[in-house]
């Protein structure tokens, strides 16, 4: 059970590192400023979680060579683990904001490693809004979800050519209703391996 | 035939015949399904009483509604007038020497419409006279013929000059309204895009879809729509020739292609495309192709529109962290922000006078249309509904069509400008949206 936190820690390192290294790497700082909050609360989220975990992260690795079967139960629960990540393929917004949660990442990390190591492998990433304000508008911030998801994939280790966005605004509401619930579920990106 | 309209302009009750054909025409081609309602849900209190008497009729009417009834509904519709209900009136004359105004100065009536309805081989003609009750005078005396099919255009136009006659406004009755409607849900979706008379009457489908169909624009002669269509799986945007069906893709880049929006002479679209990274209003010139960029900004800019005299263009970014409007006093030119005191202001819609501009508006957890005064910068909300969407003003700038929510599904509803009456427009069945009001075409 240690190990595995101390492996999710790592996780969380790496993803810090790999965040900082895209946002400086692509270049494209005045786009990074366009999402003011978004990048703010990212810096934020990045400081919090890597002040305490860098440690941890490096302790578990020094650990991890001990008993061959314990290696072996460690294996297939993380394997177990990336299994389970791989299964959660829609994330969730807040109400006209395209970043993405702190709670989506370990799962979308995992989705860039298997699209880094499958690079036959295509996605097809569909942005979506709730049905609160105007289509075109909401148009444009699912495209925007679906390219902040992109980009994250990308920093991440998935290549730009395995990735495919489109942005159905509010025209595909997974659930109809007007309540707080409803437009939750709607504000979303899900990823389509094909 | 068109060129034969054109060169009649004016001429409104000769050229009636020649709309009604054109209309027989364009509506043979397709089938009516999803009628729209109609559910007046209030009138204005400063509506103008006027008494629309049913007309006299010689020779064997087609069936259906009357001419006249047609036209009480229009002016009701309107929210500017309050006709009489016809058991209320003491007489019913149908020409000038049956008219005594002493008795409709004490129905408290402003104005008596009369008329007489003739058929004679297959068409229809109506001679109809407006009285001014308090002045004793008659305003306007006119005939006007169509085919006997077609006796809601006939109506329509009648309510036009009534409605000119007394306000001095060219009256939109004859106009037509596009929408979308949504019948099914997940993978039995339909969308369809249909065309209607703006009372939800002889509504005629003109694309069926799978997938969503959305933003249509009027070209500025009414022959053409421009709609935003995901038939490929992407939003691409197509000009859609009305009369013969032919459609062109006026947009198809990789990432967004939306928010359609003619120039007032008809010779360009502008367009939100993201082919180069985030969304940006663009202009294509429909003859050369050529496409401009007109802003240039790392947020999200869209839903473009031309103000009233086709030189500045509002459009939505939210560049200053939520959406908001902006205007550019030409294409290119540096933005300016116009609305601020919510945090939710999107897809601005002027009149065709430069005075107002409406848009969706939030305040609190409810979306509004609001209309700011372009002058004053006063702001008004017009909406009392709480989902609403997609404002689309009337060709006159006296009423306003915008999508909202009922019962959960979606209607459309029509106000007048300032808020005061309305009339809702539900799907006989599933959700419809997207509305826009066509031109006057006359």
């Amino acid at each position: 059970m240690m190990k595995v936190s101390a492996q999710n820690k790592a996780f969380a390192m790496l993803l810090s590192f790999g965040l900082v290294a895209g946002c400086s790497s692509t270049g494209d700082t005045m786009e990074e400023d366009g999402y003011g909050y978004d990048s703010g609360s990212d810096v934020a989220a990045i400081d919090q979680e890597g002040g305490s975990t860098v440690y941890g992260g490096e302790d578990g690795e020094g650990v991890s060579s001990s008993v061959l079967s314990d290696e072996e139960r460690a294996e297939a629960r993380a394997k177990a683990e990336q299994e389970a990540l791989r299964n959660i393929t829609t994330f969730y917004f807040d109400f006209d904001t395209s970043e993405i949660k702190q709670e989506a990442r370990n799962a979308l990390v995992t989705h860039a490693r298997f699209l880094s190591s499958n690079p036959r492998q295509q996605v097809r990433l569909e942005g979506h809004a709730d049905e609160r304000g105007s289509k075109e508008y909401n148009l444009a911030l699912g495209e925007r979800r679906a390219k902040a998801v992109e980009r994250f994939l990308v920093v991440n280790g998935a290549s730009r050519g395995q990735i495919e966005t489109v942005s159905y605004g509010e025209e595909k509401p997974v659930v109809r209703g007007s309540s707080e619930s409803a437009y939750a579920q709607n504000r979303r990106v899900e990823l389509i391996f094909k | 035939m068109f060129k034969k309209q054109n060169s009649k302009r004016g001429l409104a009750k000769r050229n009636l015949t020649v709309i009604g054909w054109l209309m027989a025409m364009c509506f043979v081609a397709s089938s009516a399904r999803a009628e729209l309602l109609i559910r007046i849900t209030e009138g204005a209190n400063s509506a103008i009483p006027v008494a629309v008497v049913p007309f006299a009729e010689s020779g064997a009417m087609p069936a259906g509604d009357k001419v006249s009834s047609i036209v009480q509904a229009d002016l009701t519709m309107s929210g500017e007038f309050k006709p009489l209900d016809p058991s209320k009136m003491l007489s019913l004359p149908s020409e000038r020497s049956e008219v005594y105004f002493r008795d409709w100065r004490m129905l408290g009536q402003r104005y008596v419409l009369v008329g007489q309805l003739t058929s004679n081989s297959g068409r229809v003609e109506a001679r109809y006279e407006l009285f001014d009750v308090n002045r004793e005078q008659r305003i306007l005396g006119e005939t006007a013929a169509a085919p006997a099919g077609n006796v809601r255009s006939l109506a329509h136009h009648i309510s036009d000059r009534v409605y000119e006659a007394i306000t001095g406004e060219p009256g939109a009755f004859s106009t037509k309204l596009a929408y979308v409607t949504l019948t099914g849900s997940g993978k039995n979706s339909v969308y369809r895009l249909h065309i209607s008379d703006i009372d939800g009457q002889r509504s005629k489908v003109r694309l069926e879809s799978g997938e969503p169909i959305l933003s249509p624009a009027w070209s500025p002669d009414g022959k053409k729509l421009a709609y935003v269509s995901f038939e490929t799986g992407k939003p691409v945007i197509y000009i859609h020739e009305l009369a013969t069906g032919k459609r062109t893709k006026a947009a198809d880049f990789p990432g967004l292609n939306s928010a359609p929006a003619w120039s007032p002479d008809g010779k360009s679209l502008l367009m939100t495309l993201s082919k180069d990274g985030n969304a940006e209003v663009y202009e294509k010139n429909l003859a050369s192709g050529k496409i401009t960029k007109l802003t240039n900004h790392w947020a999200i800019d869209t839903e473009a529109a031309w103000d009233h005299a086709g030189k500045g263009v509002f459009f939505t970014s939210d560049r200053s962290g939520g959406p908001q409007i902006y205007y550019m006093e030409r294409p290119g030119a540096e933005a300016r922000r116009i609305t601020f005191g919510s945090r939710y202001n999107a897809r601005a819609r002027p009149d065709s006078k430069g005075e107002y501009v409406y848009y969706v508006h939030q305040r609190e957890r409810s979306f509004h249309i609001a209309r700011r005064n372009l002058k004053t910068d006063e702001e008004f909300i017009v909406t009392r509904t709480g989902t609403d969407e997609s404002p689309s003003v009337s060709p006159n700038g006296r009423m306003l069509i915008y999508a909202t929510e009922q019962g959960g599904k979606g209607v459309l509803t029509v106000v007048s400008a300032d808020g005061g009456a309305a009339y809702s427009l539900p799907a006989s069945e599933g959700e419809v949206r997207e509305p826009a009001w066509g031109p006057i075409t006359r």
